[in-house]
Formats: C-alpha cells, sequence, structure tokens
C-alpha cells in the first residue's frame, strides 16, 4: 500500500515538473478571424536549456505578442519527439506562422509538407534542420564557425610575435564547440599558432580554472587563453588571478570569450578581457520583419539568413554596446 | 564390508588464521546409513562438511568417494563440481530461489542452460514429488510452501541429481514434529534406497531416532564413530563437552522452589496487544522469577513476548513497571524501563553482522545512555572485556566482527549485550536454539544464576525440557491466544501437550 | 609494530591509499617536479602557494566535503543520492540571489550561506523522507530532484547565470590576504574536523551503520532508523549547501547547467573508492575524502600529461577500474596468497633470530 502511495507520489511529482517546465501547447484557440491578428505558433527549446535560451525566449516573447498585432503560442521541450507533435498540433490549430527551432535535425520533412498542405508558412530560427528548402520561408541562424573565424581573424590582426594558446573547448561534439574549434584548429595545423593546451571543460567554469591552473603549474608559457563560452573564460581568468598573472588589454596574456553576456562586456570595458564574440539569440525582429514583407505581398530574397553577428573589443567597447548586445544582467 | 562405504575422509587437516579447525580427521560413510555428525559448535562439524563439497580447500588429507567402479580420490574445488560428483547438501536455511515454482527449482542450475522444454521439467517434477509423497505442486511458487516442504523439494532436487551422499545440515531447527516426522520418513526412504546420509543435528533425540552411526568430534579433533544403540546418551554428551557429566545432571535439580506471588510483580500488563498479537493478554512477573511462553511454531509466544518489548506497534493495553503505570511504546522505552530482549532469530533481528563484538556488546547500553554520550573507546573496551570473559565468548578479540563468530558464541555476545544493561526483567525468546550442548547448559545455568540475583526472565525454548528445568509458571498458547496457566506439580510434559491440544489438563 | 601493521593491511583505508600511492608514484617518475609548491604572488597583491599539489587538494575540496554527506547516505540507507549536484546548483542558485539583493558584508554571506542551506537541507529531507518513509529506493527517489534540480536553479537564477563579485567572495573561494593556503582547503579541513567531533561526541557513526547493517537489530535496541536516515540526509544538504557556495565563490558566477556538473558520479566513485560498500552498513568518512582527492589527483594528472579532451573520460575509467579491481576482494585474496607464498619462508627464518 505504502509503495502504491509512494509510486503515485512520484508520478504526481514529476508531472508537476514536468508541467513547470514545458508549457503544453495551447490547443482550442479563438479561430481568430479578426482581421489584422497573425496567429502564430513558435516551437522552442525551453528556457531553462541555457542562458542563451532564456535570452532567444525573452526575444521572441518581446516581439511576438498582441501589442505588435501577433496571436502566438509557445511550446517548450528538449525532445524531437514532442516538439513534432506539438507542431503538428498547431497546423491542426490553423495558425499562419509556424516557427521551429528544432531539438535535432532530422524527422521534420512530413510535419513540413503538412504545414505547407495547409497553406502554413514555416520559418526556422536558431538551428536548421535535414530538410528540403522548399519546406520552409527562411532559416534565420547562427554560425558557429563564423564566430570562431572572427575571434581567430581578430586574433592573427593583434600581429603577436608569438600565438602561445590555452585552448578551452565547451562540450566535446556540441555545434558550437565544434564551430568554435575548427578555425583555431586551422591555425595551429598551418604553425602560425602554437597550442599549449586543448582541454574540454564542459562549458563549466570550475573546470576551465583547473585546466589553466594545471598549465601554469607546469611552467609552460602562454599569451592567448581562447574559451569558447564566457563562463569558461571567467574561470581561467580566476586562475590567472591566483598565480599573479596578468590578463585584459596591454597585460601578460589575452583573454577571448564568447556569447557576449553582460558582465563579460563589463569585463571587457574594464580591460580584464580583450574580446567577446558574439552569438545573438535575437532573432525574432528579423523574422518578425519578413512575416511583414510577406503580409505585405513581398518574396523574401534569401532562404538561409544568417544572424548579424559582431564582436567587441576591449579597446573600443562602450556602455551603450553592452546595453544594447549584453545578454542577461 | 570395504565395497559398502560410499565416501572415506582420511587425515583432513585444516586450519583458518589462529585457529585448528580440523586435525587429522577421519569419516566414514557406508551405502543406506544415516551418520550423524556431532559435536558442539566449534568443533569441526561444518568445517569437515565444507572442506566435504569444497567450499573450503584443504590442506592436507583425501578424499574417496565410491564412483561405480570402487573408490576413487577426488579433488572437489567447489559446491558444484561435489553435486556433479553426488554430493548434495541441504541447508537449515533454504539456498534454493523462493519466486521460482517448485519446478524450476528442480532443474535450475542443472546441465544444459540454453535449452529448457518447460513441459517435461513439469511432468518429471510432478513425477519425482508424487514418488517421495511431498505435498507440492510443480508449478506452486517455492516461496509459498511451508520450510519444511522447500527442505524436502532441496532433497527431491538432490535425489533427482543422483546423488551418493546427502548431507543434512541442521535440516530440523526450524521444523514442527510433524514435519520432522515427514522429513525421517523421506530419510528413511533415502535410506531404503542405498543413500548414504550425514545428519548433522543438535536435538539428541532425533539423532538417537533415525540414525544408525554417529561420529563425534571435540575442538577439530575425531573423538571416535560409534553405533549409536550401542552409545548411552550421558557418554555422547560427555564425549562432545570433554567434561564429566554431573554439570548437567545437577542442573536439573536446581529448580527455584518459591513462588512470589504475593509480592508487586516487576512487570504488569493488563489486555495488551498489538499489530502481530492481535488478541489481547494478561501477564505479569514478579522479581526473581522465571516464567515462559510455550507452545507450538506459530501459537503466538515470540509474537506476546515481543508486545511486551513493544517491538511491534502496540495497539492496547495498560502498563504497570514496579506498580507505576508507565507508557511503553517503543523498544527504547521498554529498555529504559530496564527490559531487556533477546530476539528469537538472533541472525536477522540480533547481531550486527559486520560490527564488532565490542560494538554488537555495547549497543543497548550506548543506545540507553544516550546518543550525545558516546561511551570512550576504553569504556567500551572495558565492558566488552568483562563480559567476552564472564560468558566465555570464543572470539579472537574483542575487534573481530561478530559475523565471523560461531552460533553459540553470537548468542552469547547478544545476551552480554543485555545483561551489560542491567535489566531488571529480561525476555529469553529461543536463547538455546541452534547451538552447542555445551553453550545450551551453559545459558541455562546463566538463567537460574540471573533469577537467583533477583532478575525476572521469560524463557522461550523449542524444547520443553528445557524449560520445565528452568520455569517457575508457563503460559501456554494456542492459535496465537493464552489457553492457560501451569505451575509447581502441575507443570509436566504431559500437562502442556494436553493444554496445547485443547484436553483437560490432569491434575497430578 | 607487526600488529599494528596488520591491523592497518585489514583497515577500509588500505586500497584508497595505496592508489593514491601509485598516482604520487607515477607522477613523481614522469616528473620530478609534479608536486613542487611555490609561493607566488596573485593578482591581489597576496603571496600564496601555487602547485600541482595544491591544485589538486583545492579542487577536490567540493567533492570530498560532498562525499561526506554521501558516505553517511549510503551506509544508513544502502543506496546513494544523485541529485546532490543539482540541488547544488540549486544551493549556489540561493546563494547568488541573496547576495544579489543585498550589500556584500561579512554577515550578508552568513546569512547567504545559511539560507541556502537551509533550502537545501528541505530538498535533501525530502529525499530522506522518500526513501526512510515511504522505503523508496535512493536512487529512483533522488531521480525526480536530478533531473529537476537544474529547473528549480534556473527558476531561481531567472535564466540568467548571474555574477557576483566581492573581495570577501574571493576570499572564500581563493585566498584569504594574509593566508597562502586556499580557502577551500582550510573549509574542506575545518569541515572534516567538524565531522570527527560530530562522530567523536555522538552516537552518529555507530547508529549509522548499525541501522545501515542491520535495521530490524536497530529498532530492537531502541534506534529509530527513519530518524537516522533523515539525520544522514540532513547533514548531506548541509554538505551540498556548503561546496555549491564553495563553487560559486570561486569564479563569483553561477551556471546552473554546469556548476559540479556530473558530480555526483564523483562522489559516488569517490564513496566506493573509499572503501564504503554501496550496498550500505560499515562507512569510512577518511576513505571518501582520500577518494575524491585520488579521483582529483588523476584529473590533474590527465591535464598535465595532455590527454585530448575526447580521450580523458576514457583514461579515467580505465584508471578507475583497475582501483576498484584491486578492491574487489578477489584480487585481495590473491594478494594475500601471494604475500603468504612470497614471505613463508623468511617467517620462518625469522623465529630463530629472534631467539639468538
Amino acid at each position: 500500500m505504502k509503495k502504491i502511495l509512494a509510486l503515485i507520489m512520484i508520478a504526481v511529482l514529476t508531472l508537476g515538473l514536468a508541467a513547470c517546465v514545458a508549457t503544453p501547447p495551447a490547443s482550442g484557440q479563438t479561430t481568430g478571424t479578426s482581421s489584422g491578428v497573425i496567429k502564430i505558433g513558435i516551437v522552442n527549446n525551453p528556457p531553462s536549456e541555457s542562458g542563451y535560451r532564456a535570452a532567444n525566449v525573452a526575444d521572441f516573447e518581446r516581439v511576438f505578442n498582441e501589442a505588435n498585432g501577433y496571436k502566438a503560442s509557445t511550446f517548450y521541450s528538449l525532445k524531437n519527439d514532442e516538439q513534432l507533435n506539438a507542431a503538428q498540433q498547431f497546423i491542426t490549430d490553423g495558425v499562419d506562422y509556424l516557427l521551429i527551432s528544432a531539438a535535432a535535425t532530422d524527422g521534420w520533412t512530413n510535419v513540413l509538407e503538412n504545414a505547407k498542405n495547409a497553406g502554413i508558412k514555416v520559418f526556422l530560427f536558431d538551428r536548421m534542420m535535414n530538410v528540403d528548402e522548399s519546406l520552409f520561408e527562411a532559416a534565420v541562424v547562427s554560425d558557429m564557425a563564423a564566430q570562431g573565424r572572427m575571434a581567430v581573424q581578430w586574433l592573427k590582426e593583434q600581429e603577436l610575435p608569438e600565438y602561445n594558446v590555452v585552448h578551452i573547448q565547451g562540450a566535446m561534439g556540441s555545434d558550437a564547440q565544434i564551430g568554435r574549434t575548427t578555425p583555431l584548429d586551422d591555425e595551429f595545423a598551418k604553425g602560425t599558432m602554437n597550442c599549449v593546451i586543448q582541454q574540454t571543460a564542459t562549458w563549466d567554469e570550475a573546470t576551465a580554472k583547473q585546466i589553466v591552473e594545471s598549465v601554469i603549474n607546469s611552467g609552460e608559457k602562454f599569451n592567448v587563453v581562447y574559451a569558447e563560452n564566457d563562463g569558461m573564460a571567467k574561470g581561467a581568468v580566476a586562475a590567472l588571478d591566483e598565480a599573479g598573472i596578468t590578463h585584459g588589454v596591454d597585460k601578460e596574456v589575452i583573454i577571448i570569450g564568447f556569447d557576449c553576456n553582460k558582465w563579460a562586456l563589463r569585463e571587457l570595458l574594464a580591460g580584464n578581457w580583450n574580446l567577446d564574440v558574439q552569438c545573438s539569440p535575437f532573432q525574432a525582429d528579423k523574422i518578425d520583419e519578413m512575416i511583414k514583407d510577406l503580409e505585405a505581398g513581398k518574396t523574401l530574397p534569401e532562404k538561409i539568413v544568417i544572424n548579424d553577428e559582431t564582436y567587441f573589443d576591449a579597446r573600443t567597447i562602450t556602455q551603450e554596446d553592452i546595453d544594447k548586445y549584453g545578454l542577461g544582467d | 564390508m570395504q565395497n559398502n562405504v560410499v565416501l572415506s575422509m582420511r587425515n583432513i587437516n585444516k586450519s583458518f588464521p589462529g585457529v585448528r579447525a580440523l586435525q587429522n580427521v577421519d569419516f566414514t560413510l557406508r551405502k543406506g546409513e544415516i551418520h550423524a555428525l556431532m559435536g558442539e559448535n566449534g568443533a569441526g562439524k561444518s568445517t569437515l562438511i565444507k572442506v566435504l563439497t569444497g567450499v573450503y580447500p584443504k590442506d592436507s588429507g583425501q578424499i574417496f568417494l565410491n564412483l561405480n567402479s570402487g573408490l576413487k580420490e577426488i579433488n572437489v574445488r567447489s559446491p558444484y563440481e561435489a553435486q556433479n560428483l553426488g554430493i548434495s547438501t541441504v541447508y537449515q536455511e533454504i539456498t534454493l530461489c523462493p519466486n521460482l515454482t517448485v519446478a524450476e527449482n528442480m532443474f535450475i542450475g542443472r546441465g544444459n542452460y540454453s535449452l529448457v522444454n518447460w513441459r517435461s521439467m513439469k511432468k518429471k517434477t510432478a513425477e519425482i514429488l508424487k514418488k517421495l509423497n511431498i505435498p507440492a505442486r510443480a508449478t506452486q511458487q517455492l516461496g509459498t510452501c511451508s520450510i519444511a516442504v522447500q527442505q524436502m523439494v532441496a532433497i527431491a532436487r538432490a535425489v533427482d541429481m543422483d546423488c551418493k551422499v546427502l548431507i543434512f545440515d541442521e535440516p530440523t531447527s526450524s521444523l514442527d514434529e510433524q514435519e520432522v516426522e515427514k522429513l525421517f520418513s523421506l530419510m528413511r526412504e533415502l535410506k531404503s534406497r542405498g543413500v548414504g546420509i550425514i545428519f548433522i543435528t543438535h536435538f539428541l533425540d532425533q539423532m538417537y531416532e533415525i540414525s544408525d552411526m554417529v561420529t563425534v568430534l571435540r575442538n577439530g579433533e575425531l573423538i571416535g564413530e560409534y553405533e549409536v544403540k550401542d552409545l548411552p546418551r550421558v557418554q555422547l554428551i560427555s564425549m562432545m563437552m570433554g567434561k564429566d557429566l554431573e554439570d548437567v545432571s545437577t542442573l536439573q535439580k536446581r529448580k527455584i522452589s518459591d513462588e512470589k506471588s504475593d509480592v508487586l510483580p516487576i512487570y504488569e500488563a493488563v489486555g495488551l496487544s498489538s499489530t502481530n498479537c492481535p488478541n489481547a493478554f494478561d501477564f505479569k512477573i514478579s522479581k526473581g522469577e522465571v516464567n515462559g511462553f510455550t507452545g507450538l511454531l506459530g501459537s503466538g509466544r515470540s509474537e506476546s513476548v515481543r508486545a511486551v518489548f513493544a517491538a511491534d506497534k502496540i495497539t492496547d493495553g495498560r502498563i504497570k513497571i514496579n506498580g507505576a503505570d508507565v507508557k511503553i511504546k517503543k523498544p527504547k522505552d521498554a529498555m529504559m524501563h530496564g527490559i531487556g530482549y533477546l530476539p528469537e532469530d538472533r541472525k536477522r533481528d540480533g547481531i550486527v553482522e559486520d560490527l564488532s563484538v565490542r560494538e554488537n556488546i555495547i549497543l543497548a547500553l550506548q543506545v540507553m545512555k544516550g546518543f550525545f554520550r558516546p561511551f570512550s573507546r576504553a569504556e567500551a573496551e572495558a565492558f566488552a572485556d568483562e563480559y567476552i570473559k564472564l560468558l566465555g565468548i570464543k572470539t579472537a578479540s574483542m575487534d573481530t566482527p561478530i559475523k565471523s563468530l560461531s552460533g553459540g558464541n553470537q548468542q552469547k555476545v547478544i545476551l552480554a549485550r543485555w545483561l551489560l544493561t542491567n535489566p531488571q526483567y529480561l525476555i529469553l525468546d529461543e536463547p538455546t536454539r541452534g547451538i552447542d550442548v555445551g553453550t545450551k547448559v551453559e545459558i541455562q545455568k546463566l538463567i537460574l544464576k540471573l533469577a537467583e540475583d533477583g532478575v525476572s526472565i521469560t524463557f522461550i525454548s523449542s524444547e520443553i525440557e528445557e524449560m520445565l528445568r528452568t520455569c517457575s509458571r508457563l503460559i501456554v498458547m494456542r492459535d496465537r491466544k493464552v489457553v492457560g496457566q501451569l505451575k509447581g506439580e502441575d507443570m509436566t510434559q504431559d500437562n502442556i501437550m494436553h493444554m496445547i491440544a485443547g484436553e483437560a489438563v490432569q491434575n497430578g | 609494530m607487526g600488529n599494528g601493521l596488520k591491523k592497518f593491511t585489514r583497515s577500509q583505508l588500505v586500497i584508497p591509499l595505496f592508489s593514491l600511492l601509485l598516482l604520487v608514484v607515477f607522477n613523481l617518475i614522469r616528473d620530478v617536479e609534479f608536486f613542487s609548491v611555490s609561493i607566488v604572488t596573485n593578482n591581489q597583491g597576496n603571496r600564496v602557494l601555487s602547485g600541482n599539489l595544491i591544485s589538486i587538494l583545492n579542487g577536490a575540496s567540493a567533492v570530498a566535503i560532498i562525499s561526506i554527506g554521501m558516505t553517511l547516505i549510503t551506509s544508513s540507507c544502502k543506496g546513494q543520492d544523485i541529485s546532490v549536484a543539482a540541488v547544488a546548483a540549486i544551493a549556489g542558485s540561493v546563494f547568488v540571489s541573496v547576495l544579489r539583493s543585498n550589500e556584500i558584508t561579512v554577515p550578508v554571506i552568513i546569512l547567504a550561506f545559511l539560507f541556502s542551506c537551509l533550502v537545501t537541507v528541505l530538498f535533501s529531507t525530502f529525499n530522506g523522507i522518500l526513501v526512510a518513509i515511504f522505503k523508496i529506493q535512493p536512487m529512483i527517489a533522488t531521480l525526480i530532484l536530478f533531473s529537476a534540480g537544474r529547473s528549480i536553479a534556473y527558476w531561481i537564477n531567472g535564466g540568467a547565470t548571474p555574477t557576483v563579485s566581492s573581495p570577501l567572495l574571493s576570499s572564500i573561494g581563493g585566498f584569504i590576504p594574509g593566508i597562502p593556503i586556499p580557502s577551500p582547503i582550510i573549509i574542506m579541513v575545518m569541515f572534516l574536523i567538524l565531522i570527527s567531533l560530530v562522530l567523536r561526541f555522538t552516537n552518529l557513526g555507530l547508529y549509522t551503520q548499525v541501522v545501515g547493517i542491520n535495521e530490524e537489530t536497530a529498532h530492537l535496541n531502541g534506534i529509530n532508523p527513519i530518524l537516522i536516515k533523515l539525520i544522514a540526509f540532513m547533514i548531506s544538504g548541509i554538505c551540498v549547501a556548503t561546496a555549491g557556495c564553495i563553487t560559486v565563490c570561486r569564479i563569483g558566477l553561477i551556471n546552473h547547467e554546469t556548476l559540479l556538473l556530473d558530480a555526483e558520479m564523483d562522489v559516488i566513485l569517490t564513496v566506493a573508492i573509499g572503501g564504503t560498500a554501496l550496498s550500505g552498513g560499515k562507512f569510512n568518512l577518511y576513505g571518501s575524502v582520500i577518494g575524491a582527492y585520488i579521483i582529483q589527483a588523476l584529473t590533474v594528472t590527465l591535464y598535465a600529461m595532455k590527454v585530448p579532451s575526447a580521450a580523458v573520460k576514457a583514461y579515467k575509467a580505465i584508471v578507475i577500474i583497475v582501483i576498484v579491481m584491486i578492491s574487489s576482494p578477489v584480487v585481495k585474496e590473491f594478494a594475500i596468497n601471494l604475500y603468504k607464498k612470497l614471505f613463508k619462508k623468511q617467517v620462518g627464518t625469522n623465529i630463530p633470530m629472534k631467539a639468538s
């Protein structure tokens, strides 16, 4: 008896928690024939996935609301099959536009064909999927490799007498890790830069700190820390601070981070770091613009839209940049 | 004569760190013979069996087995090998799988693993069960059978595997008399088929009832091999204990004669009941009294004393200690009122097997002293040392884990645990079960000694003789109800039997 | 002397200490300077100790502290709490959100720490209730918070990775001005002393083991198994909060997704290496702490050897398999027999020497 009670309790709890994380697709929408209101369904990953995702979700909430003439329903899940079901549900509900950031790249063809047959226009954002280009209107995505190239290009422009790089990688196999590692790997291969250590910290700050500590303890010299996100850069800096190694503008070690968190940009402003490359979670404005164009009867010029992304150099960054581009607070 | 021999063990030696468990022991088993192996705990019976079945490697010596073509030396390296050679063991604790069916248990771990023909397996099992007159169905889950039937299934399994030597290691200690009878008739049946049976037991009566030959061991040495019918009990006991019999016989004469019924009872319960003991009962005991609960297994005698100690959830009842109303809702309450309880199942409820003898001894007193007041190491060692000496606990050191002690010594440790709390009332549920004769006598003597010192004791034993010897009052139970009390002259084996059977007591 | 040695070889500490020794020797052969410690001036202008030895001791402190709580849970409940790392993320998030809503002063830090302790103890007690009262297997019971913990932390953080910075915090996560030893090491030592005192002046150790070995006996000897299990979970809660807060202070940032990521597995491993059976019963706190240092030493060794990122986990797994194998009873028995064979003759010749 106790066991059954316990099981029920677990089930209720798990369901409750699941409900907290994922908002189920709102069915039974008002069959809005009221002109001017555009009905959209958004399928995204849950904001708890990362700070990046949280900013992404907030951006979509900012743009797609009733004040801007949208009636938006959103479904969050990390699981592809749940996302597929939700998308199908949106199609059944008869939305005008379907916006999708897919959890996995495969398995979407059927659903997108259904959408096309129902006359629903599809936009992909943040992540591409393995489908024919005719099945969606446009995709707004980040180019991780471009971000990596930007950072490496900037690094080369510094014209250091030699480059001894401590390379801290993200979780192996993730898009961001592969994109941000490849350009640097190319330089290592060419011999223009020297790899002191290349090690994964799986996006973890504390692990990044330990990796840099071990390099310092080995006595090897280095003058660049290339960390594949801001958190790991912060961890690396903590290790440098403890060892009495200076870092930042015109100091012993150059610090490069990615993602442009507000706090990271503030480090740039203070001159403690050198470079932060943007990975923009802001795709809503771009999609909003394209939907308006379609509604106005225009055609879209391109299928794949790469997010405008930029980087910030500690020597040129301003407070306005931080306010405008920084993630979080 | 020689070709009659099934098994012959010669000059077997085995030592463990610090102990010579077997010294030049010989053992011979003949065809169709029930051969008892007797000795106190630590005499080497278990070790000898474990050497024979390949659990332990022997240090030296030879084992010969009659393999159709006459005696041949064998070297058994594992119980599995022993089984294949035709040496099977039936243990006191069932070693089969209770959640499989009888048929599955009969055939598990035998021969071809990959192909199982369920139908023929069931059919074969049913045949064997019928042939050996075992009241079980092939498809029944083993766990739903009684312990006795489970043992019989284990025996049937061994028989079906064509065993030449069948070892019974304390098979009767958890059986009631009827079940024992059934087991014995099965043993006789096997005997008539020519199986050699080794029978290990602590029950003298049973040994005399069924055995042909007996081999006595003491302290790892062979005392001798005798024909049972030529061996008087007294002599057997003296050989096992290695001392004169006076001890045993004098014990019988000492008896507490006085009945202190007029004085205030030390413990008194009215309408006591617990979740496991639903029928409310009244019970009291006075200072220095030894009384006992008796009845068949399952009559509720253990459940009753568990209720006194609040080991199960108490549902009702009023309790007075020395005349004052008290609340005893959990074991700690009972302990704080000076009650100690030695549980029936030593292994399940008594010992903390991985902890040292020292920790096991101080446990109860430590809990009474309180969570925030641990004994210092020196205090704990002094206590342990005192009681190891007092009770003659045989252990390598007080830091030895209790699980490596023999059953009798484990029991002494639990006794020490409660004696250390200086109880005014001690409940001993089957303190003598599964331990050797010597320790049994010691424990009975201890009970009487404690009673003389003013400790009240409730004593439960399956051996009525033991209870008659020690108790001055017996509470008789049947079907979870108290059916009567006996004291003084009325306390005879006959009267108890009658009462249990529900007949009128004959006043003697 | 001989007796002392015998006692030592039987104790649960042999295997962890032996494994640690192997790692140390391996590193010394690889690089004699590996464990050398030097004094450097850090960017705050303090003179502090630096070197791999310090890195190992420092880096292991969080796992070591959590492993203390895990050892108690393992011993009494015969299972593990796999939600510790997720709950640590909650602790860190609570800590940071209290700090961010106040000006950072010593009393505020203490308050924030106590508050995060309170929260984690509540969560741990929830786990404890499932395990002790509802008798759910610990791994299943704690699976709930294992999967939900980081989402709860996300909710506390409002989805961001908030940062806090103050010299006071860096003296907790880094160095206190004037003291050359990293504060996490000092906190770890203090924690260990505290727990040793608790074990010395209460019966926690005895009761926990009795409950873990034989619950029925515990009950019949006046111990309340439910209470003991709950206490184990509560102590674990405090350990987890401490570890979470230290980790936050190291970097000055709470990232609920990565804080002590996968640490629960390291902690469980630590307990196993430390000589506590994962099926409960007898435990060894100091073994667990040593286990944490073994794992950290291994990690640092792999970094120093520049093992490629993708292979780190495989290397770690191999070494851990070896350690776990040495501690298996089969290998132990083999080693004892081998020792006997090798030294039997010597023992024989020793006796006449003594006589002479």
